[in-house]
């Protein structure tokens, strides 16, 4: 049985699942269960506090380090905490507990110690503001010993975070806010609204996986979360103008799964990057440069890059269009790499 | 000593502690030592909030300096187990030093179990170089944590006899402020204690002393004899698979 979601359903569906199905499964944030609260900061969380009381749906005060710290303990020790920061970009506030401790207990007591907790982050731009719109991929992918998901459809996100909470190994779970949806119930003035038929039951995605949403001929173009989106968008219109592009959705950067690139590269000998976070040092970076060393000879063009200037994302609407890639750009650049 | 030589930061201890007739390795988790000063608090709050919410009567007792107490993660790990009611014992080793740095320098407190009425905790000051002191105070702290009553911040007045490393002349502070730490020396006075008050003969002790010597030295020879690790163990525990 499959009920159409978006994306904030979705994320609740699997924690509902994951929490009645598992009980060192809690989940723990700012605002998150309070009385006749909101959910936290994207109605998520909304109503499950009803059902699996206040221990498992722990509020805490504002705390970024004793959260995602008192998550790695509680992983420690047997449980599989749910940790949510309420702006993905106050991670930052926690940045030891979750590259210095997280990431490299298990290593560091050689296997005796694992941390299978999940960090959630809501992320991207919605104008509010250069530290409210951060993606933040780069960093953790960048980390050995995390692993990181972001998914683009409520399909994959309800599949990717119950593989993410069962998984023993901890994984920063990057939710574009743009994409939480109406069922969510707030709603962002720039929001996509995405469903999918997500299933009832329980279900996985694998984490480090990709894939491929619209096969075509002439040029492949990588996109994760709402520039994926706006990469399909992107891509009726170059379909329209005989630019067949072929869509890969960059669900989980960390493990990174390279061989669909590759051979979406040997077929289409183009290739356009989409990201949204700042373009120097981005996870677009790392995905070129690996395409460069193993799918170089089937080039026929550099490979592209389209993303952030490097700037701190702008607050007001007018600047943070130029900042942020539109379906426009996407489309130029698709041109740009393979004149025809 | 556990004779096996990645587990040569285990430290054998506390044996009061646990009712439990099992063997002392099964009482004791120890995570690795932590390079962050301080990050292990927040940890430990965690281990803490896991077990009770598992139903165990297990206890976290996190251990740092003076120096710690000052760092974020000291304040945000406290009051999440003030207010979440965690079974944890916070243990704070002042001994008057963090590196080259005076505690005098590093905060305006003599006593950083003042700091647990900001989070609703008690501060218990105990004397660090007291052996039977220090075993009161800590079972006092263990026992209400374990009764569901929540954190305690117990502060352990001692002194740092080497230096920060191994390399570290001490230029920092004078030969008479260690020479008076040493007369309080909490190994002396045990040995003091369990002749007047216990009958322990000298000879007994000595060879207390001497197994303790032993096996330390025992556990060195045995870790430094261990070959280098193969190299391709370096890409082995970044994540389970």
């Amino acid at each position: 049985m499959t009920q159409s979601m978006g994306m904030a359903e979705a994320l609740r569906s699997a924690m509902r699942t994951a929490m009645q199905q598992d009980e060192t499964v809690f989940l723990l944030g700012e605002d998150i269960g309070i009385a006749g609260g909101f959910g936290g900061g994207f109605t998520v969380t909304l109503g499950l506090a009803d059902e699996f009381g206040h221990d498992r749906v722990m509020d805490t005060p504002i705390a970024e380090t004793a959260i995602v710290g008192a998550s790695v303990g509680a992983a420690m020790a047997g449980m599989r905490p749910v940790a949510e920061m309420q702006y993905g970009d106050f991670v930052f506030c926690a940045m030891d507990q979750v590259v210095n401790q997280a990431a490299k207990m298990r290593y560091m007591s050689n296997g005796q110690f694992s941390v299978p907790m999940v960090l959630r982050l809501p992320v991207g731009s919605t104008r509010r503001g250069a530290q409210h719109a951060q993606c933040s991929d780069a960093y953790f992918m960048h980390t050995p010993g995390l692993k990181v998901a972001c998914p683009s459809t409520p399909y994959d996100t309800k599949g990717l975070l119950l593989a993410a909470i069962r998984d023993d190994d901890p994984v920063v779970f990057l939710e574009h806010k743009l994409l939480y949806g109406t069922g969510g119930r707030r709603q962002e003035s720039t929001s996509v609204d995405v469903l999918s038929e997500v299933p009832e039951e329980d279900y996985e995605v694998p984490l480090g996986t990709v894939q491929v949403r619209r096969e075509g001929q002439d040029i492949t173009i990588l996109a994760n979360m709402l520039m994926l989106h706006r990469a399909l968008a992107a891509a009726e219109e170059l379909a329209a103008a005989g630019v067949s592009a072929e869509i890969i959705d960059m669900r989980c950067l960390a493990p990174l799964d390279l061989n669909p690139l590759v051979e979406s590269v040997e077929k289409t000998n183009h290739v356009l990057i989409v990201e949204e976070d700042n373009i120097t040092g981005g996870w677009g970076a790392e995905v070129a440069a690996r395409l460069g060393e193993q799918a170089f000879y089937h080039l026929d063009a550099p490979i592209a890059r389209l993303a952030a200037p490097d700037i701190p994302v702008p607050c007001a609407a007018a600047l943070e269009r130029v900042c942020v890639p539109q379906v426009e750009d996407i489309i130029r650049e698709a041109q740009r790499v393979t004149p025809e | 000593m556990p004779r096996n030589a990645s587990r040569c930061f285990w430290i054998s201890c506390w044996s009061d502690f646990s009712t439990a007739t099992d063997s002392p390795r099964s009482w004791v988790t120890v995570p690795p030592s932590n390079a962050i000063v301080g990050a292990n608090i927040p940890i430990a709050t965690g281990m803490a909030l896991g077990y009770k919410l598992r139903s165990t009567d297990s206890v976290a007792v996190s251990f740092f300096g003076d120096g710690a107490s000052n760092i974020g993660a000291f304040h945000e790990g406290l009051n999440l187990a003030a207010v979440a009611n965690a079974p944890v014992v916070f243990v704070c080793e002042n001994n008057l030093y963090g590196a080259s740095t005076h505690i005098s320098k590093a905060t305006l407190l003599d006593d950083i179990a003042a700091r647990a009425h900001s989070y609703g905790m008690p501060g218990v000051i105990v004397d660090g170089m007291d052996v039977e002191a220090v075993h009161q105070a800590a079972a006092k702290a263990v026992a209400r944590a374990r009764s569901g009553s929540g954190p305690t911040l117990l502060e352990a007045k001692t002194y740092r006899y080497s230096g920060h490393s191994r390399g570290d002349p001490c230029g920092y502070r004078d030969e008479e402020e260690v020479a008076l730490w040493h007369k309080r020396d909490p190994v002396l006075r045990c040995r003091g204690l369990l002749a007047d008050e216990y009958g322990v003969t000298a000879a007994t002790l000595d060879q207390i002393e001497q197994e303790c010597q032993s096996q330390v030295e025992d556990a060195v020879a045995f870790a430094q004899a261990e070959p280098d690790p193969e190299i391709h163990t370096c890409c082995e525990n970044v994540f389970k698979a």
